[in-house]
């Protein structure tokens, strides 16, 4: 546990300005990566095909079909829906995948697991495109094993014209009391959870509490918070076509839902939220380990991942990647966390064994108490 | 499947295609011994074992504790309760299916009667409309009824004409109405199939004796096509029983029938043990559906053989 | 109109049972019903919004989307190559099984039905957990191979139905006439038996390659990378936002369907 607060720390005081990246980082420029293969090891050409398994609707087809064009690899998309889905894939003998895209938590969990490859992240052609702020994370000092892919926060998605309750959700305790018609909740214990917990007045250092009764607490909010609907999958296409209009949503896809639908607002819970840090990893077994090495590196291309972020709507971790960004990317409060936000924001809680376990069991509950 | 048949004659054993030799039949068995048989035996052994600290998969060690889990429940604060959550799950899935198969049942025998007496070239026709959508994707037709009952689908928009809010997606309703919707075939096909071979001059003969007609189909009509509404009933009762798909993407993805809450503990929730016990419990209720329908048909004289 | 013979003879109280009150409109609401969801799908395939529900104008672009994309291709490739060869396999396992069952003592018959009736009875999802188990434990790996073995196994039962109801029908002479000829076993199967039994068994193969390409839920859990089927890959659309591509890959699908049924319908008129 000490250790475990210890590396937080550090990382909140890493991403302390984390919503500030996108403008601090702005006059950077591009900085386009060195060619495939000036590194001595690095492979140097790819065929056949490259595994991905990423997160639904997370990734630029447009994006993947450049890739194939420069590199000549094909990529095989499949997904999923959260961490503890991936997790599961993979202990359950999937051992075809090249590519993940596992959050900061799942990453340390994987490594203790033996699931994930030291590939030598940072010494890639490109590993010096990796912000500093998020080069030596707690999940994986020093980025061996991990490349950063997006980041962003976890808040609440809300429709003000549809739903003229959206101005007076302020919290988490609004969202989860709130009982309106066309409510939309995200599947992911981790995310479900810590929110309730917050909501009881457990504050963002004591996320991984094993303290029971705060669980308690917790549950017992739960047990009156009935959405319409509980996924994390398709809530953009739910909340732009009007079936839902209120949910619990990440950033990025709130982003997207304002493209389509300028009603649709983010909103920051007044007792904090969840900062999450996505990131490409090779699970051990990979079939194709170059062309895994290969496509991380490309994605780390400041090109590359500025057009990923303007399709999924999230920043990224990678230097001069702004340069290729969306104005409306780069001044939506959603995404670039206004000033008097910044307070609210701490890392997904990193739980140990005893914390998750207590978290599965509130999460289960609740899920079959629907 | 539950084919009922009305007892055919004894056939003499001489002379039949089956000269083959039973040894024929090895191979087949023995691969689903292997491809069916294991699998069933690995879940009952999984439930009887302990959930390993990392989640999925499980540990080698014996234990009672998932099945106690389905009835009990170890609360946080340390007491235990009566845990009615997933008799609650069993008994939705139960509820959707028996709602399931009476407005089925209620819709087919007249669709089925209908169709049998229309003249032979129509209702070669109606009988392919029928059993079109057999062949048709379930996921597809689950996901056109979604368009079609969505809050701003045709429906709520004929119905917002008049003012009308129309609100089911993402509903109990919603489910149990792709359940219908994808199951229906299921009942009209094997209740036409006993209406077809009905002799319509019993009814004719029943009215010259001056029944009602209310009394022909109760006493004449109905009876000669039980065998297919028993069919019936088991072609849509279990599948429904077993669902998956219907609840997840009409019922706003809330694991509310047990093949969801099933699912759920061999993905996100990695408690293979415990899916797994709550998998021999569907099981066992399953075959006991089986049994009864069995012996209710046995009583009536109809001879039914799985398959 | 054409009547059958029973209802030209007795048309007056015939006619009064064909119009029993509540059937023809029932009936109208039934095919209504069955096919209202399939017609929206097939209508909103050609519509060129990107929202599903709002009709904005006449569009085939959605289609040009799904010939353009490779993940589609590729999943419809692996659903066809794992349909396949599951139907060919489950076909003649089916055969065999039919074939040999007809003789085989009584214990032994009840555990094979026991077997065969599994999949119909037992939740799918509970045998793909099962299979899932299966394959971790015999170290399978999730991908093709393994669908192949699990598709076939649940497909075999349906090859099996049609074929066992044809042999139950078969008109003994042919084969008492040739084993009185002095055939032997092996001859009456293939100049005989099997003849005989082909158009069951092009039946039964159809439906084993009808279940196998519908298949979602075993697929779902033991598909692993690269072996995705278009179910899977289409239920991972629905999820997320992309909903018209969906219906026109929903409409070719469609037509796939009811061409391969026309075509199929056809063949076995041809053979009559």
């Amino acid at each position: 546990m000490a250790s475990n607060k210890r590396r937080r720390a550090s990382y909140v005081a890493a991403l302390a300005a984390a919503g500030a990246l996108l403008l601090s980082a702005c006059g950077g420029g591009s900085t386009e990566g060195e060619d495939i293969g000036a590194s001595g090891e690095f492979p140097t050409s790819g065929s056949g095909v490259v595994n991905v398994y990423n997160w639904t609707d997370y990734i630029d087809p447009e994006e993947l079909k450049r890739f194939t064009a420069e590199t000549g690899i094909e990529v095989i998309l499949d997904t999923y829906d959260s961490n503890e889905t991936l997790l599961a894939k993979l202990q359950s003998g999937a051992t075809g995948y090249d590519v993940i895209v596992p959050s900061d938590y799942m990453v340390e969990q994987m490594i203790e697991l033996n699931l994930l490859q030291n590939i030598g992240v940072s010494s890639f052609p490109n590993g010096g495109n990796i912000k500093d702020n998020l080069m030596d994370v707690y999940w994986d000092p020093g980025r061996n094993y991990t490349a950063p892919w997006n980041y962003g926060t976890t808040g609440i998605a809300c429709n003000f014209a549809a739903e003229p309750e959206c101005a007076n959700i302020k919290s988490w305790k609004d969202y989860f009391t709130a009982g309106l018609d066309k409510m939309d909740s995200l599947k992911d214990q981790v995310e479900v959870v810590s929110a309730a917990l917050r909501a009881t007045g457990v504050g963002p250092d004591d996320l991984c509490t094993t303290d029971k009764a705060k669980y308690i607490a917790a549950e017992e909010l739960l047990a009156g918070f009935k959405p319409a609907v509980i996924e994390s999958d398709g809530g953009i296409e739910r909340v732009t076509a009007g079936t839902s209009n209120v949910r619990h949503a990440w950033n990025g896809s709130t982003h997207r839902m304002t493209e389509e639908n300028p009603d649709v607002q983010f909103i920051y819970p007044s007792e904090g939220l969840n900062l999450w840090a996505d990131n490409l990893a090779v699970p051990v077994g990979a079939p194709n380990l170059d062309n895994a090495k290969i496509f991380i590196n490309w994605m780390m291309d400041a090109k590359a991942a500025g057009a990923q972020s303007n399709f999924s709507g999230y920043d990224n971790g990678i230097k001069g990647s702004d340069a290729f960004m969306n104005e409306s990317l780069k001044t939506d409060p959603a995404v670039v966390v206004p000033a008097d936000k910044q307070a609210l924001i701490s890392p997904l809680p990193n739980c140990d064994e005893e914390a998750r376990e207590l978290y599965t069991q509130v999460f289960t509950t609740w899920t079959t108490g629907q | 499947m539950t084919a009922v048949t009305t007892p055919p004659k004894k056939q003499a054993q001489r002379g039949q295609p089956g000269q083959s030799s039973p040894k024929l039949a090895y191979l087949p068995i023995l691969f689903l011994a292997f491809a069916i048989g294991i699998p069933l035996l690995i879940i009952v052994v999984y439930s009887f074992l302990e959930k390993p600290s990392q989640g999925t998969g499980v540990k080698w060690v014996f234990t009672l504790e998932n099945y106690k889990a389905l009835f009990i429940q170890e609360k946080l604060d340390g007491t235990t309760v009566l845990d009615t959550r997933y008799i609650k799950v069993l008994w939705t899935s139960f509820y959707y299916s028996i709602i399931t198969t009476v407005v089925t049942l209620v819709l087919s025998i007249p669709v089925a009667m209908w169709i049998a007496t229309r003249d032979a070239r129509k209702r070669n026709l109606l009988v392919a409309l029928v059993t079109l959508p057999f062949w048709i994707s379930i996921l597809i037709r689950t996901y056109g009824m979604r368009q079609i009952i969505a809050d701003e689908g045709p429906i709520g928009k004929f119905l917002g004409l008049f003012d009308i809010s129309f609100s089911i997606l993402y509903t109990p309703t919603a489910t149990i109405l792709g359940l219908i919707y994808v199951f229906l075939p299921f009942m009209i096909l094997p209740i036409y199939a006993s209406a077809e071979r009905f002799d319509f001059r019993l009814a004719e003969a029943a009215y010259d004796l001056g029944a009602k007609r209310m009394t022909v189909v109760r006493r004449v009509i109905l009876p000669s096509i039980r065998p297919g509404v028993i069919s019936g009933i088991a072609l849509v009762f279990i599948p429904a029983l077993g669902s998956f798909l219907q609840s997840d993407m009409l019922g706003g993805g809330k694991t509310n029938m047990v093949a969801n809450v099933i699912a759920n503990n061999f993905g996100q929730a990695r408690n293979w043990p415990f899916g797994s016990a709550l998998a021999v419990l569907l099981i066992v209720l399953t075959l006991l559906f089986v049994l009864i329908m069995q012996g209710a048909a046995k009583k009536r004289g109809d001879k039914v053989e799985l398959v | 109109m054409s009547h059958s013979q029973t209802a030209s003879r007795k048309r007056g109280k015939l006619v009064n049972l064909r119009n029993f009150p509540g059937f023809n409109p029932t009936a109208w609401f039934v095919l209504f019903f069955l096919y209202s969801p399939l017609l929206y799908v097939v209508i909103y395939s050609f519509n060129s919004s990107r929202i599903g529900a709002v009709w904005e104008s006449f569009s085939v672009k959605w289609y040009g989307k799904v010939f353009e994309n490779t993940d589609i291709q590729r999943a419809l490739k692996n659903s066809l190559q794992v349909g396949f060869v599951a139907t060919v396999l489950s076909t003649i396992l089916a055969v065999m099984a039919a074939l040999g069952l007809l003789r085989m003592q009584r214990a032994g018959k009840a555990v094979a039905m026991a077997l065969i009736g599994a999949p119909l009875i037992i939740a799918e999802i509970v045998l793909a957990v099962g299979t899932l188990g299966l394959f971790i434990a015999v170290g399978v790996p999730l991908g093709k191979v393994g669908l192949i073995v699990a598709h076939t196994a649940f497909c075999i039962p349906f090859a099996l139905l049609p074929i066992r109801a044809r042999l139950s029908q078969l008109d003994m002479a042919p084969f008492e006439a040739a084993s009185d000829l002095g055939a032997n076993e092996r001859e009456i199967l293939r100049r005989i038996t099997l003849p005989l039994l082909a158009p069951a068994i092009f039946a039964g193969a159809l439906l084993a390659f009808a279940i196998s390409i519908d298949d979602f839920i075993t697929s779902f859990f033991v598909a692993g990378p690269g072996a995705t089927t278009l179910p899977v890959y289409i239920f991972g659309m629905i999820r997320s936002t992309v909903t018209p591509e969906v219906n026109a890959i929903s409409t070719l699908l469609l037509l796939f369907s009811g061409s391969v049924l026309i075509g199929s319908y056809l063949i076995q008129r041809k053979r009559r």
